[in-house]
């Protein structure tokens, strides 16, 4: 792993950067996701930068993304005495209409965290007298691992199992970020785990339709800033194409098994409600028929709430990359990673999050 | 002698014998105060712990002093005419479960109270231990921790002199909760004060960081995931004296890094001077199944608890001569010079990291790691 955090490497790429951008023009690239937005502030790869170059943060935390009716549903199947209601860790601060998952096990719901989906299959075959949900949420980076739980969960007969499913896809966000009219992107990193998955030919459309160079990258630091290099040089030579910094994991159609996997378990729901962003058509995944069983929406009566966005929150904005984190109103005052408002404050993949957490000093950055 | 007069005579031999705890777990009648609660102190602390019984309340008597109670060197001497300052400090352990590698509930309620009086510059010297115990322990679990906590004691060279337990319902506790206040005297050597942190300090660690934690959350078996891990716990006294014999009033402060790990010590130590603090990651000693495990589980080590470790502010020319006189102290072979104190960011803390860019370590915001002490 050392390899890909070499610091004389990330020095003599920072100089590579500096020698390939254009004195007096402005930069703007998006990392898709919430990975990359989580490396970037933890290894301070925005320092290494040209002052000229602006990272903006994307659609690509899975729990910033999910709106405040979906949290208020999950507590209302968390609150059920017979429920063991399981999520990763994140997902139990994101504030609802009326308080957290974690405010609902002060509460007396039985909430427990977990590192995977199995985790949650193993409590439903420990305790066979109670009803155990796993809220799904996540891209397609961690789709197959609930679709790879719910096949076994049916291949074991475990009947106690359900799976409240919040999974969302990538590329709808996208698209619809960059009709968007107020938008003003130079180019992309593309999401290197969720390639993994689908591969870079879905990323296509961002060069074909919308004249956007965008290159797949790598989690390490030396991946992020190679593929920032990259798309500086795509725009430098006026080339704008889907490239794979991220070939050592990502196949161009990437995982033909998963994707299998996926299409039996899934199915696209007509829409999904994204927070910030409204919504969003054929953007989220619901169970398939054939796991119908399995589906906590259709266990238990939710009553899907829908809540709007707190007015005075622009994670719209944040997500959309209009605004940088501390542009919102509220950033740092009534906004904190303590009481947050937003979903971008919860998770540390929130780009408001991490700035507030990693982010919040004068930048020594390179002048152009 | 009528065959009454004999049973009568037995029974009278038999309840002036020393009680004994043979019970196979503990039940409300231990927490009742009666004859169950007199076998428990009398049968099983006492006797482990060295003293003759476990009272509310103990006198600290002088080495020469004649009268009763236990016998604790350092307090002052009659000839004396100031009474030495005392520390005093409480603390309450939690942690779940009660046995990890390294160490146990018993061992960390010693070594966190010691270690408390250790970082204020003061060598500890009595404790007093109240147990809460949930009914139905099984009485070798009670036993075993009882004679981790004695032999904590006996390694720290410090005694414990009164106590009280308590016993609530199944369900209503997690297997037992410790507390433990320690008393300690003010090491003459040592000026400690948070406000004389200055621009220019050093800052150093006095071992490798988030053995603690790691080793607690791999032991609740919640993760398919093994690593050679053990919790550092350990009392500090040693270590602590160490660094005042080598470097006196030049030691500015410290503290123990316990929940919250060294980026929140680090915190605490920034704010009351108003001072920035960079610390140079690549510098911090982290062991590679620490690094590995937390990489997995999406924790960092900065912030992952430690029961032996602490972080000092030094005078920056006296930095080498405190590292050097750390490392010839068990347990702190690793200690390091990790950073320094500037004056900006104000009450902020700076992570250089080993890539070349830089990040703010802050507080965190609730906690990753519930019931780790």
């Amino acid at each position: 792993m050392d390899e890909f955090r070499d610091a004389e490497l990330g020095r003599a790429l920072a100089a590579e950067i500096l020698a390939t951008v254009e004195p007096g023009r402005h930069y703007k690239v998006m990392e898709v996701c919430g990975g990359h937005t989580h490396a970037i502030y933890k290894y301070g790869i925005d320092d290494l930068l040209p002052e000229n170059v602006e990272l903006v943060h994307g659609p690509g935390c899975p729990v910033c993304v999910i709106p405040m009716g979906r949290v208020d549903d999950g507590i209302a199947v968390a609150l059920r005495p017979e429920v063991i209601f399981t999520c990763f860790g994140d997902m139990m601060r994101v504030p609802g209409g009326n308080g957290s998952l974690l405010d609902a096990k002060a509460a007396g719901a039985d909430v427990r965290m977990v590192y995977s989906p199995l985790d949650a299959l193993r409590l439903a075959r420990e305790n066979p007298e109670r009803e155990v949900v796993f809220f799904a949420v996540g891209f397609e980076t961690t789709a197959p691992s609930t679709a790879l739980t719910l096949m076994r969960a049916k291949a074991e007969g475990v009947r106690n199992f359900f799976v409240y499913c919040n999974h969302v896809t990538i590329v709808p966000p996208l698209r619809a970020l960059l009709e968007s009219p107020d938008l003003r992107l130079d180019g992309f990193i593309g999401p290197g785990h969720v390639c993994t998955v689908v591969g870079a030919r879905p990323f296509e459309f961002l060069p074909a339709d919308y004249g956007k160079p965008v290159v797949i990258s790598g989690f390490e630091p030396l991946d992020v800033l190679q593929s920032v290099h990259m798309v500086l040089r795509q725009l430098a030579e006026g080339r704008c194409e889907v490239e794979n910094q991220y070939r050592r994991v990502v196949p161009d159609d990437g995982n033909p098994a998963a994707l299998r996997v996926l299409a039996d378990v899934f199915e696209l729901r007509p829409h999904f409600e994204w927070r910030g962003l409204g919504f969003i058509s054929h953007s989220a995944l619901k169970l398939s028929s054939a796991y119908a069983d399995f589906d906590a929406e259709l266990r238990y009566a939710v009553p899907g709430v829908r809540v709007a966005d707190p007015k005075a929150c622009q994670c719209g904005e944040v997500l959309k990359g209009v605004i940088k984190p501390w542009e919102c109103k509220v950033f740092g005052t009534a906004c904190t990673p303590e009481r947050p408002i937003g979903t971008c404050m919860v998770s540390s993949e929130g780009a408001c999050a991490a700035y507030y957490n990693f982010g919040r000093l004068a930048r020594e950055r390179v002048a152009v | 002698m009528t065959t009454e007069a004999r049973a009568l005579e037995l029974i009278d031999r038999v309840r002036s014998r020393p009680a004994a705890f043979k019970d196979a777990q503990v039940t409300m009648a231990h927490g009742a105060g009666g004859k169950a609660s007199r076998t428990l102190v009398e049968g099983l602390l006492a006797p482990a712990l060295g003293v003759a019984t476990l009272d509310d309340a103990a006198y600290l008597r002088r080495l020469d002093g004649a009268g009763q109670g236990a016998q604790v060197p350092a307090l002052p001497a009659p000839e004396r005419e100031t009474v030495d300052d005392l520390a005093l400090t409480t603390d309450s352990f939690v942690v779940r479960p009660i046995r990890f590698p390294g160490g146990s509930i018993g061992k960390l309620a010693v070594n966190g109270t010691v270690n408390d009086l250790a970082v204020s510059g003061a060598r500890p010297l009595a404790l007093t231990l109240s147990l809460v115990l949930e009914e139905g322990l099984a009485a070798d679990d009670l036993r075993a921790e009882v004679e981790a906590i004695a032999a904590a004691a006996a390694a720290a060279d410090v005694q414990v002199v009164a106590g009280d337990t308590k016993v609530v319902e199944r369900g209503r506790c997690d297997s037992m909760y410790v507390t433990t206040t320690g008393l300690g005297r003010v090491d003459p050597r040592a000026s400690l004060d948070a406000r004389s942190v200055r621009p220019g300090d050093r800052v150093v660690v006095s071992g490798s960081v988030g053995e603690h934690g790691t080793a607690v959350m791999l032991a609740r078996g919640e993760f398919e995931l093994d690593a050679p891990v053990e919790s550092d716990t350990r009392a500090l006294w040693p270590a602590v004296d160490a660094l005042l014999d080598a470097v006196g009033p030049s030691l500015r402060v410290m503290r123990d890094a316990t929940r919250g790990g060294i980026a929140t010590v680090l915190n605490e130590l920034a704010r009351p001077a108003d001072v920035g603090v960079v610390v140079h990651e690549a510098r911090i000693p982290v062991r590679p199944p620490v690094v590995g495990a937390c990489e997995i589980l999406g924790i960092d080590p900065m912030y992952v608890a430690n029961e032996g470790v602490f972080v000092a502010i030094v005078a920056p020319d006296v930095a080498d001569r405190a590292v050097a006189a750390l490392r010839e102290v068990e347990g702190c072979e690793e200690a390091a010079e990790v950073g320094e104190v500037r004056d900006e960011p104000q009450a902020m803390v700076l992570l250089q990291t080993a890539f070349g860019g830089r990040r703010v370590l802050d507080l965190l915001v609730g906690d990753p790691l519930p019931r780790i002490c």
